[in-house]
């Protein structure tokens, strides 16, 4: 049987990818809007589509070290997390980044209290950009299924052995409902090798793990597990490639570029937001505007290299993000900042849809305008936020 | 009594201090389990004294788990091991009273909750001794920590103990038991008891810490030993909701003579003394009605 369609939302896709993917434990405490995925996958356990241990844990952090434990016996685990929770896995996913655990995760992205709110923004996953997980942010359903089962594919590769994130904004993806392709079993079985660790926990060879290193030795272990992420964007692409050819659905690996090539003015974003500004690129395009947007598919490793390539003839780059690092500037602009140190174009920060505050169509065609007419470089502005003439 | 014992070491080569309770119990209850046997501890004495890489002691499987997630890493161990068919093999953890009583009582609370077939064994060293004796929910009434400095203001621990074992009974866990390196073949029995349950056992075994409670070395079980005799501690058993006293002490000897012999008690008055000597005969009578 070849690949059927389905009507699902975000959350739903995530559930069928990881059920292709057969996982033999799960473990997850439930949150908004992670919930569906949580949901979806006891369903499948319950009817027995799925032949998986399903775990009752009390509390996201043991969510996180439960799968942990199952995975360095050799059995294929999924979590699925967001916001509080995910800060609450904290500790834990440095743990299991150092220990090389090769987890595979969902976030659903969502903003940190306080304020509490149940919305979108992406500071929950930006936040703990440093701790050692591949970070990749999806922009709709179908995206959202294939990188659960390209996710498998990285973390367990024996040259990555790093765990991986995948992140939908929430509601905005987590709860829209779109047409997926569902590739078939024998598409996945074609593209996803069983997990087989080398270091596993071994009756006949006892292992012990997660262990203390001396100052002499930490700094060794830290360095592989920096050249590991490094390496993962060779394996990011190939696996991207192998899942197009059995699937014919590719991503670009670590960026997705829309009509970058002889852009003037780009816009650089993460996650769903995407569609919306490509959607605006293609109207400026027809009113003859050299426009383009890049799409930063993985935060970790981050794509340096391929920024600059899909730049080199901007003038003007704006980087929208739903994140703000208090006292400096939202982290994505901070890092494409960085790689692009030796651009001449001018680099602008738009900080939007914090607290799932919509980012609208107009306010993007307004930040394209603004982009062309830019001189000064490293500004922070806040999109949708009216300050009172006091304040100014 | 007679105890039969692997002759094989599954603990060995570690830096524990002298006399360590801690080391006793680990050592002897993997005697007992076996090679089939995955062991997760997390942060504390046991983890630090045999995990340091390239030194690491543990003759079976074993792994540090993050401080909070001992009941958890137990679980996926042990929720692992039956997605995978793995038969005959005991997944056990040995956490510290503060790796227990405090920021690991969630995470095991979670663990009972669920039935997973896992051993948890509390080493109760009663204070957070690898950091250097600060006070953990187990500490007991009176005893001076650093945290807790015997002085005229604080004057050493003013919470009385929990009581692990009634928190774990009131989970209607398969199986617990209190036990002490004061008594092995007790916690022998214990252990090879705890193997066979099916679903969570929980054994708390008093571990007396000669560095943190001031006493000699060489003096761990004696010291154990006379807690059971003077009541401060008690070895019983709960399964399938009945209560079991294990060594009903007719009469007790002198709470004082304990207390005094570690330096950890050393400020104590007779009035203080006179307090604890009342909380254990409460404790007692709330115990003796549960088992009658």
């Amino acid at each position: 049987m070849g690949p059927k369609k389905q009507f699902v939302s975000g959350d739903e896709a995530v559930a069928i990818g990881v059920k292709l993917a057969k996982p033999l434990v799960i473990a997850a405490y439930p949150i908004t809007p992670q919930t569906i995925v949580v949901e979806r996958l006891a369903e499948m356990v319950e009817s027995g589509e799925l032949k998986s241990e399903y775990m009752y844990v009390e509390s996201e952090h043991s969510a996180l070290a439960a799968v942990m434990g199952a995975s360095v016996l050799g059995a294929r685990t999924f979590t699925a997390t967001s916001s509080q929770g995910l800060l609450y896995m904290a500790e834990v996913l440095h743990y299991s980044s150092g220990g090389r655990v090769p987890l595979v995760m969902m976030n659903a992205n969502r903003s940190v209290a306080l304020p509490w709110s149940i919305f979108g923004d992406q500071r929950d996953s930006l936040s703990l950009l440093d701790s050692g997980w591949i970070q990749v942010y999806v922009e709709d359903a179908q995206e959202s299924l294939d990188m659960m089962l390209q996710a498998y594919a990285i973390a367990e590769h024996a040259e990555v052995l790093t765990p991986v994130m995948v992140n939908l904004d929430g509601f905005i993806l987590t709860h829209t409902y779109e047409c997926i392709e569902i590739p078939s079993e024998e598409q996945v079985e074609a593209f996803l090798p069983n997990f087989e660790l080398a270091n596993k926990m071994d009756l006949g060879a006892p292992k012990n793990l997660f262990f203390s290193s001396s100052p002499e030795h930490n700094i060794g272990f830290k360095y592989q597990q920096h050249q590991a992420m490094m390496q993962s964007k060779k394996i990011i692409d190939e696996v991207d490639k192998k899942y197009e050819a059995i699937t014919t659905r590719g991503y670009g690996g670590l960026v997705d570029a829309y009509r970058c090539e002889d852009a003037d003015t780009i816009i650089i974003t993460l996650g769903s937001i995407t569609g919306l500004v490509r959607d605006v690129v293609e109207e400026l395009r027809e009113q003859g505007e050299k426009v383009g947007v890049l799409k930063i598919r993985y935060m970790r490793p981050f794509p340096d290299e391929e920024i600059r390539n899909h730049t080199k003839t901007a003038k003007s780059i704006g980087v929208l993000e739903k994140d703000i690092s208090f006292g400096y500037q939202g982290t994505v602009f901070t890092n494409v900042s960085s790689a692009l140190k030796e651009s001449k174009a001018s680099l602008t920060n738009y900080v939007a849809g914090l607290g799932g505050k919509n980012i609208s169509r107009d306010e993007i065609v307004t930040i394209y305008k603004e982009l062309s007419e830019i001189k000064e470089t490293q500004t922070v502005r806040f999109v949708g936020v009216e300050v009172s003439k006091d304040e100014d | 009594m007679k105890t039969k014992l692997e002759q094989e070491e599954y603990f060995y080569g570690h830096k524990a201090c002298a006399g360590c309770g801690g080391s006793i119990a680990v050592r002897l209850a993997l005697k007992v389990l076996g090679k089939n046997t995955f062991v997760v501890l997390p942060a504390g004495c046991m983890s630090a004294v045999s995990f340091v890489y390239p030194q690491l002691c543990f003759g079976v499987n074993a792994l540090i788990s993050p401080f909070a997630s001992t009941g958890a890493m137990l679980s996926g161990i042990y929720v692992g091991a039956k997605a995978l068919g793995l038969k005959d093999v005991n997944v056990v953890g040995f956490a510290g009273d503060g790796g227990t009583a405090d920021i690991g009582l969630q995470a095991l609370s979670g663990a009972i909750d669920r039935g997973d077939k896992i051993i948890y064994i509390c080493y109760d060293n009663e204070a957070y001794m690898n950091t250097g004796v600060q006070k953990s929910s187990l500490t007991p009434y009176g005893a001076r920590t650093t945290t807790t400095p015997a002085g005229d203001r604080i004057h050493g621990s003013t919470s009385v103990k929990k009581d692990m074992f009634d928190i774990v009974a009131a989970h209607n866990i398969a199986y617990a038991a209190t036990a002490s390196v004061g008594n092995i073949p007790d916690y022998i029995r214990k252990v090879e008891k705890a193997s066979k349950v099916q679903g969570t056992s929980y054994i708390h075994v008093a571990a007396p810490c000669p560095t943190g409670w001031g006493v000699d070395s060489s003096d761990t079980i004696a010291i154990a030993k006379q807690a059971i005799d003077c009541g401060l501690w008690y070895l019983a058993e709960y399964e399938d909701g009945d209560y079991t006293i294990n060594k009903n002490v007719k009469e007790f000897t002198s709470v004082k003579d304990y207390l005094k012999k570690q330096s950890r008690f050393k400020h104590l008055t007779d009035e203080d003394i006179e307090t604890i000597q009342v909380q254990r005969d409460k404790k007692w009578q709330a115990l003796r009605k549960k088992a009658q």
